[in-house]
């Protein structure tokens, strides 16, 4: 699904957040929001599904502007990862995948709902303490569970707040290949925000740098991972090394300037 | 094009199916919990209405029941027929029908402010109704005119009107669970100090009467009072198990529960004024019972967990269980009078509930 965002605005009180973002994803595109602290990426996720209303410009899905769907259909086709997630009543790990599967149950849940969520809990290897519940579990699991959850909504575009911020090295690796494979054998649409420069850059087919609200660079990783982009965005010196094992290039930050 | 996992070869089947039985062994328990503690009600309703001034046999319990249910035709004492049909049963089911609608608003009211302390009581219900019943019977006043329900209908519309009233303010800072929380109890201390100065200015025997009636009691149970109270809760009940789904995406968060389509602000609305509905439905006929509405939830998540399709109907059940139990202690425990429920339900919940918190393992 092509996902086209237009103009968007933003702003808490006076306080702007986003101002006059406009970029596009097609449909099996992978884009990296990057950008310090501030920047206005999380509040664009959300802007993107809706659970925030800007108060300017328009998000199209294939051309449809997203305020004709329900709140139901924009369930069923954005998935949404939040960056963390505490909560005072604990399900257990299943039910909450399960809880994926809302905007196509009204009350008993099917056949096909359950063999989905056993799927991706087998996928994302959270079966075996699939009885577990999400207050016990560590801030890695934590966040496999809710990208779980998200998958079972089938998506047709995927939004991912900083979806490896908890995860080791390992974990890190394997969770964005496996969603990285995942979305490309489905064609489904990804944004993902993130700190990790490196992860962006090999994981997503364009990367967008985001700078007090502004798309400041968009482009593939070779195009827009500068050294001159990197210290614009970011005030630091850093240094690209193009010609890498991974075939992305690498980013290695220097110091503060 | 929508995301087909299944269509994946990566997957070992095996893996699936141990899935599966985790997830039918855990569905397995809590319906097990759910129908052992309808058969645990039952024999405990044998027992009540066994018990008392006059001691009836369980055999006899159950001819009356049944020659009453089925229209047949036991030799059953007058006494009995009259003391059962007449007066223990219709309390027992009023316990019954009492304990679970305030136990599911409970539960109601924790899942959209996600808060282990709200209450129908925190949301100024019960001081509303409170109220209520105080004009009615302090200035001699009520809404509804004279009548039968002279201080229960009183007591409905002023604990909705305060309901409404929490609701409303915090509408006019964006209802946050915080705000609702602060809002409902700073309502209620302001509407307890007017029932306070009421007390203040009531003669000896009013007085009486409102204390009375505040201790909370099923004393006074009849068909007529089961009936609207039954209206209540059934009804209110009926609409907040098909929020179950909703309520299960608010626990999980405000931003996923919106990711998922939920509209949070209609779920947050509607489930406050269900449990609005019923709690005042009960109390109005009962006076007030605390306890029950907020520790209910409680043990059953315990036993049970948070998932809401199971967690309401499990909170029911725990509810009229504790109502009916304490009610029943209340009016054999001394044999010169009755105790009234309310305060039986707190001291003796409360050391239970505490014993469950220490003992129990999976948290809240």
């Amino acid at each position: 699904m092509k996902l086209s965002i237009k103009g968007i605005e933003f702003h808490y009180n006076s306080h702007k957040v986003l101002k006059d973002v406009t970029f596009q994803v097609v449909e099996g595109e992978v884009l990296a929001l990057v950008g310090p602290n501030g920047s206005g990426k999380s509040t664009l996720l959300k802007c993107i599904n809706r659970i925030l209303k800007p108060q300017k410009g328009t998000v199209l899905l294939d051309g449809k502007n997203i305020e004709t769907f329900t709140n139901r259909d924009i369930g069923k086709l954005i998935g949404y990862v939040p960056q963390s997630a505490f909560h005072t009543f604990s399900l257990t790990i299943f039910e909450m995948v399960l809880l994926g599967r809302k905007p196509y149950v009204t009350w008993k849940i099917g056949e096909r709902d359950k063999k989905v969520v056993w799927e991706i809990l087998s996928v994302m290897g959270l079966d075996k303490i699939s009885d577990r519940s999400f207050n016990e579990l560590s801030g890695g699991e934590k966040q496999k569970v809710l990208i779980a959850m998200a998958l079972a909504q089938e998506p047709e575009v995927l939004l991912l707040d900083e979806p490896t911020s908890h995860l080791d090295l390992r974990h890190q690796l394997e969770i964005a290949s496996l969603i990285f494979k995942l979305v490309k054998k489905q064609k489904v649409s990804v944004i993902f925000a993130t700190h990790d420069l490196n992860l962006a850059g090999r994981f997503s087919d364009k990367v967008a740098f985001l700078k007090r609200g502004e798309i400041f660079a968009i482009g593939s990783p070779q195009e827009v991972f500068t050294p001159e982009i990197i210290k614009e965005v970011y005030g630091i010196q850093a240094k690209v090394l193009s010609q890498t094992e991974i075939e992305r290039p690498l980013v290695i930050p220097i110091s503060p300037c | 094009m929508t995301l087909r996992i299944m269509e994946k070869n990566v997957i070992a089947t095996e893996s699936e199916i141990e899935v599966k039985d985790i997830y039918e062994k855990l569905t397995a328990r809590k319906l097990a919990f759910i129908f052992g503690g309808i058969a645990g009600i039952i024999v405990l309703s044998i027992l009540a209405c066994s018990v008392g001034a006059a001691h009836i046999s369980f055999a006899e319990v159950a001819k009356v029941i049944f020659a009453k249910l089925t229209g047949l035709n036991f030799a059953v004492r007058k006494v009995a027929d009259t003391v059962v049909w007449q007066v223990r049963f219709p309390r027992v089911l009023l316990a019954i029908v009492a304990g679970a609608g305030l136990a599911i608003s409970g539960a109601g009211i924790q899942g959209i402010t996600r808060n282990p302390l709200a209450s129908p009581f925190t949301m100024g219900i019960s001081a509303g109704a409170a109220l209520g019943a105080a004009v009615a019977i302090v200035l001699g006043w009520s809404i509804v005119g004279m009548g039968k329900f002279f201080i229960a209908g009183n007591s409905f519309l002023f604990a909705l009107f305060s309901a409404f009233l929490v609701l409303g303010v915090s509408k006019l800072r964006g209802t946050t669970e915080e705000t609702l929380i602060l809002a409902g109890i700073a309502i209620m201390y302001i509407i307890t100090a007017i029932v306070s100065f009421l007390q203040f200015i009531a003669g000896k025997e009013k007085l009486q009467g409102l204390i009375h009636w505040l201790f909370g009691s099923l004393a006074n149970a009849n068909w007529d009072k089961l009936f609207f109270v039954s209206i209540f809760v059934f009804l209110g009940s009926f609409f907040l198990f098909r929020y179950s789904w909703d309520l299960n995406a608010m626990i999980s968060g405000e931003e996923v529960a919106k990711g998922l389509g939920v509209n949070t602000e209609r779920v947050k609305n509607v489930v406050l004024i269900l449990c609005s509905f019923i709690t005042a439905g009960v109390i109005c006929f009962t006076g007030i019972i605390g306890f029950v509405c907020l520790m209910s939830p409680h043990i059953a998540r315990m036993y049970i967990g948070a998932d809401h399709r199971f967690l309401l109907p499990s909170s029911c059940i725990v509810g009229a269980f504790l109502l009916l139990g304490a009610d029943t202690l209340g009016r054999t425990l001394l044999s010169s009078s009755e105790i009234p429920v309310g305060i039986i339900v707190a001291f003796l919940g409360g050391p239970f509930f505490l014993y469950l918190l220490l003992t129990k393992q999976r948290g809240f």
